[in-house]
Order: structure tokens, then C-alpha cells, then sequence
């Protein structure tokens, strides 16, 4: 069977829809329109009834009780309710906050907000394999911090950080835990509890939902988590985030993740096979190739890899048939390296010149191997062009090279 | 980004990859450019005793537009003499090959390359230097 190109290998940016969660939308388009909100007739009702299951179908997969998930827009909404929620509603508390410098903007920025508000924020940075560590979370720990917030698994490297671990540590010291999950949920088991964690981010679109559509777990027990809401209106969602749910936005997310909850061990290990090829085969012909971030403590179906020598720019150009991310964040005309990598320690020119592979439901061999051959073939190519590569065949030190400034 | 016909030639078929001899004494080398900055650009010629360019070759670490800018650069000198590929403009490549303004910059860099090449040769067989210097490009 020919191949149809391009081949989407950028999964956790975001994911196509998986049929079987449409078809469960659909209804909530056309006949089953109502608001559920609307408490005294059928049409309500029935809305209701989605959204009552989707609770349940999202709690299911994130081991929580359905009422704890307050339906949002996605996890940039719900990084910014859990955020800056806890940060009000605990202020008389403490004004500390932990994060680190790698995470998701939507975390990034609020918590940068926060410290332009006066409170202060302590940015933790990651070793050079990406991980956050509980230790540094418990050194980090003050008497006045109120929130500690460490994403789940990064989205740029695929990187787990020590969650369990991570969530003793607060859980001891009695301090808020948030993760952004976004990455993690219906990848990896997510269990709130055995992990610890107070408030949870996740989003439809990249378990093969809407876009659109997304939650947060706030935990009612143990503690009961509370929260200054953004968005004040009609008091949904416990007060906490008003305005009309997206009935079918989040019928969808609950479906992707009832589909999650029973597929993932099968998809797990036929996603990491298939990112284990693509490794392999990747780095076993191209000697120079590094994985980025820890190899071992990865999600299954992500990788990120460095090509040295050769520039980022012309290697997206080498493999155009292939939908990836590369190690620059293209903002408008300027190509800024990613931060994520350069927490790494990675200087900007490796950065550029490296690439994030995400795997997905859809994902064939056949694209694994199509793959594995463009971009070796590409690095082989450009590898023959770059004078660094040569100088470095020739045994000159790059770096102790007094380049020119331009 | 969309790039033009030209430099998607230039891109899927370089011109003149490869390295000359760079101890021998009609070879000139020139390499400009920095890794930090996304383009290093080794551009070689290889000069006979009429002071004509009858080879060059390149290898660049750059984008598509820096690798062919330095392809045309190595087309345009090879066959002209020193006077003449010293005369080459950074704009008669933009023009060549419509570059966006964001990637003037690249041909600016092929231009550097040919006259630091020149200047090679002509320190190593004890020249004058001709006085074109880099800083004097034309910005499109
Ligand atoms: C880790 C992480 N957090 C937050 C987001 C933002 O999610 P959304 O697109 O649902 O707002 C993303 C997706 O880009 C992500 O990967």
C-alpha cells in the first residue's frame, strides 16, 4: 500500500479525532442540543446525562471521584484556574510558589504574572536529563509556599518527572500540589491519588478528542482544595469556572477518555515499539545523534533527538514529507531556540538542529520506517555539506574555534 | 516559508560540494559565518597563473537559503578572475535567487566567503590585497 504523505509524526501537539469519539458527539450537535444547565425540561436533561457520564468517563481514567473535574477550554484555562486560583485564594496562607523553568507556557506565564504581583516564585531547574526531582521540590519548600506546580510529563522531550515521588514530598509538607497532565493523561497511568496530586490539567485534543475542550481535577477530600475563579457568571462547575458547558466538546473528551482507559496497554506497547524502531534506527546509523532527556522515564510514544552539525532549518526542508516539531519555536520571523532544550544545557545551534517525533493511535510501521529513512538520509546529506562535520572529522575543536561575528 | 524555485534547485542539487586542497599554495579558503548564529560557510578556490578562478567548492551549515547562496557564489566565480568574482555583489544574489528580506543575511555571507577566499590566496602567494572590504555590503 502506497504510503499517503505527508505523515503526521506530531501527535503531542496535537491529535486527530478518533472516529468512535465523533460518533459520540454527533447526537449532542443536533438532537440532544440542550443546556444543561436548563434543570426543568427533557432537552436539559438529556445534556445532562452527557455530561453526568463524560464526569464519569474523565474521573475513570485519572483515578478521580467525577465530581472533582471542573469542566474548562483546555489545559491552558486549567493551568491558569489552578494557578492563579490557589495563588488568591490562598494568600493570607503564604505567597511562595514552585515551579520549574521547562514547563508548558500556560504555566510559565501565569506563574510570571503571579511574581509581577508580588509574590515570589522559585523556578527550579531540571538536570541536564530533563527531570524535576522530588528532592529539589522538598529543598524548595518554604513555610509560606502555597503551590507547588511540576507538569506530569514534559511535551517538548516526553520526559515523566518523579510524580508519585513529587507528591509525597507536598503531601508531607502540606502544600498544594498542581501537575499539568496534559501530556501524560491517557499515555501513562494517571492515578490522582497514588500520585498525590490536588488539581490535575488535561485536554481533549491531545488524547484524539476536540480541541477545545478540556478539565481540571480539584480534589474535594483530603484536603478540600479551593479555588478564586477566573470567569464569574451563572456558578457552574461549583462556582469555580462559569458560563454554558460545551455539551459536546466535552462528551467528546469523555469518550477519548473512556478509549484511552481501556486501549492503553495494548497502544502503549505498540507505540513504544515503534518509537524504540525509530530510535534505533536512527541512532544506529547516525553516530552523532543524541536522544534528548532522559531515555528511560520517557512517554511511550514521544522522542526527541539532536542532529549536531547539521542545521535545524535545512533539516525540517531535508524531511518536509514528515510532520514534526523541531527544536526552534518559530515566533514570526525570528527563530528563537526552545527553551525547554536550552534548560538542558544545549547550546542553541544543537537545539535547533533538533527534532521531536510524536507517535500516535494511527500511527503505521510502514510511516516508522519511511521515516527512519528520510531523515537519515537527510542528516547524511546535509552531514555531507556542513564544514563543522568536516572540521570535526578532521579532529578540530569546534567550540574552541574563535568564530567571527555575524 | 516558501522558498523560490531557484533556491530549491540550488537546495535539492548543490553545486560544487566538496573540499580542495587546503595547503596548496593556488588554493584560497575562506570560512565565515559562526554555528550560534544557524550558518558557517567554507567557500574554497583553486586559482591557475593567469590569476583565473578555474574550481571552487563549498560546504555550508546553514539553511536552504545559505547553502544556495554559496552554490551560485561557487557557479558565478568558477571561470571569472580574481577582479571580477571580487566585484560580486550580496544583492545580484538576493536578486538571483528573490530572497525575503530575512534571508539577506545568507547572501551577505556567500559574498564575505568569496572575498575571504580571495584574500587567502592572495596572503598565501604574497599579493596585495585588493581593499573590497566586508563591511561595505549594499543592504537590499
Ligand atoms: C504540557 C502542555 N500544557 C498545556 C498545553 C496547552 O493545552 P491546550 O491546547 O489544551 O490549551 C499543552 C499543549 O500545547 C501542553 O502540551
Amino acid at each position: 500500500m502506497a504510503l499517503k504523505l505527508p505523515i503526521y509524526m506530531d501527535h503531542n501537539a496535537t491529535t486527530p479525532m478518533d472516529p468512535r469519539v465523533l460518533e459520540a458527539m454527533l447526537p449532542y450537535f443536533t438532537e440532544k442540543f440542550g443546556n444543561s444547565a436548563s434543570r426543568n425540561h427533557e432537552f436539559g436533561w438529556e445534556a445532562e446525562d452527557g455530561v453526568k457520564l463524560a464526569r464519569k468517563q474523565v474521573g475513570g481514567l485519572i483515578g478521580a471521584d467525577p465530581k472533582e473535574i471542573i469542566w474548562t477550554s483546555g489545559s491552558t484555562e486549567s493551568n491558569n484556574l489552578a494557578i492563579k486560583g490557589v495563588a488568591d485564594m490562598y494568600k493570607d496562607k503564604g505567597r511562595h510558589i514552585i515551579t520549574a523553568i521547562h514547563e508548558h507556557k500556560a504555566t510559565l506565564d501565569p506563574c510570571k504574572r503571579l511574581a509581577k504581583m508580588g509574590y515570589d516564585v522559585t523556578w527550579l531547574e531540571p538536570a541536564a536529563d530533563g527531570i524535576v526531582t522530588a528532592k529539589q521540590v522538598a529543598e524548595a519548600i518554604r513555610e509560606d509556599t502555597i503551590l507547588v506546580t511540576i507538569m506530569w510529563a514534559n511535551n517538548e522531550l516526553g520526559t515523566i518527572n518523579e510524580l508519585p515521588a513529587i507528591g509525597k514530598v507536598c503531601k508531607e509538607k502540606g502544600v498544594l500540589l498542581h501537575t499539568d497532565a496534559t501530556q501524560a493523561v491517557g499515555k501513562i497511568p494517571v492515578d490522582v491519588n497514588a500520585a498525590g496530586v490536588d488539581l490535575l490539567s488535561g485536554s481533549a485534543h491531545k488524547i484524539y478528542g476536540p480541541k477545545g475542550a478540556g478539565f481540571l481535577y480539584v480534589r474535594r477530600r483530603k484536603p478540600r482544595v479551593r479555588l478564586t475563579p477566573i470567569i464569574d457568571g451563572g456558578g457552574h462547575e461549583r462556582g469555580m469556572r462559569s458560563g454554558t458547558l460545551n455539551v459536546t466538546g466535552i462528551v467528546g473528551l469523555g469518550k477519548a477518555c473512556e478509549l484511552c482507559r481501556l486501549e492503553m496497554d495494548e497502544e502503549t506497547a505498540r507505540l513504544s515499539k515503534l518509537r524504540d524502531k525509530l530510535d534505533q534506527g536512527i541512532l544506529s546509523q547516525l553516530e552523532h545523534a543524541v536522544i534528548n532527556g532522559k531515555a528511560d522515564q520517557r512517554l511511550p510514544q514521544t522522542t526527541n533527538i539532536s542532529f549536531p552539525y547539521v542545521e535545524g532549518e535545512s533539516m525540517m526542508m531535508a524531511i518536509k514529507e514528515i510532520a514534526v516539531s523541531s527544536g526552534s519555536a518559530c515566533t514570526s520571523a525570528s527563530l528563537e531556540p526552545s527553551y525547554v532544550l536550552k534548560a538542558l544545557g544545549l547550546g542553541d545551534e544543537i537545539a535547533h538542529s533538533s527534532i521531536r517525533f510524536g507517535l500516535g493511535r494511527f500511527t503505521t510501521e510502514e510511516e516508522v520506517d519511511f521515516t527512519i529513512d528520510k531523515v537519515v538520509t537527510a542528516v547524511k546529506k546535509l552531514l555531507e555539506l556542513s564544514p563543522l562535520y568536516e572540521m570535526v572529522l578532521e579532529g578540530i575543536d569546534i567550540n574552541a574555534i574563535e568564530w567571527g561575528a555575524h | 516559508m516558501a522558498y523560490s524555485e531557484k533556491v530549491l534547485s540550488h537546495y535539492e542539487t548543490p553545486r560544487n560540494v566538496g573540499s580542495l586542497d587546503k595547503n596548496a599554495k593556488n588554493v584560497g579558503t575562506g570560512i565565515v559565518g559562526a554555528p550560534e548564529c544557524g550558518d558557517v560557510m567554507k567557500l574554497q578556490i583553486q586559482v591557475d597563473d593567469s590569476g583565473k578562478i578555474v574550481d571552487a567548492k563549498f560546504k555550508t551549515f546553514g539553511c536552504g537559503s545559505a547553502i544556495a547562496s554559496s552554490s551560485l557564489a561557487t557557479e558565478w566565480i568558477k571561470g571569472r578572475t580574481l577582479d571580477e568574482a571580487m566585484a560580486i555583489k550580496n544583492t545580484e544574489i538576493v536578486q538571483e535567487l528573490s530572497l525575503p528580506p530575512v534571508k539577506i543575511h545568507c547572501s551577505v555571507l556567500a559574498e564575505d566567503a568569496i572575498k575571504s577566499a580571495i584574500h587567502d590566496y592572495q596572503e598565501k602567494n604574497g599579493l596585495d590585497h585588493d581593499h573590497a572590504d566586508a563591511s561595505e555590503h549594499t543592504k537590499a
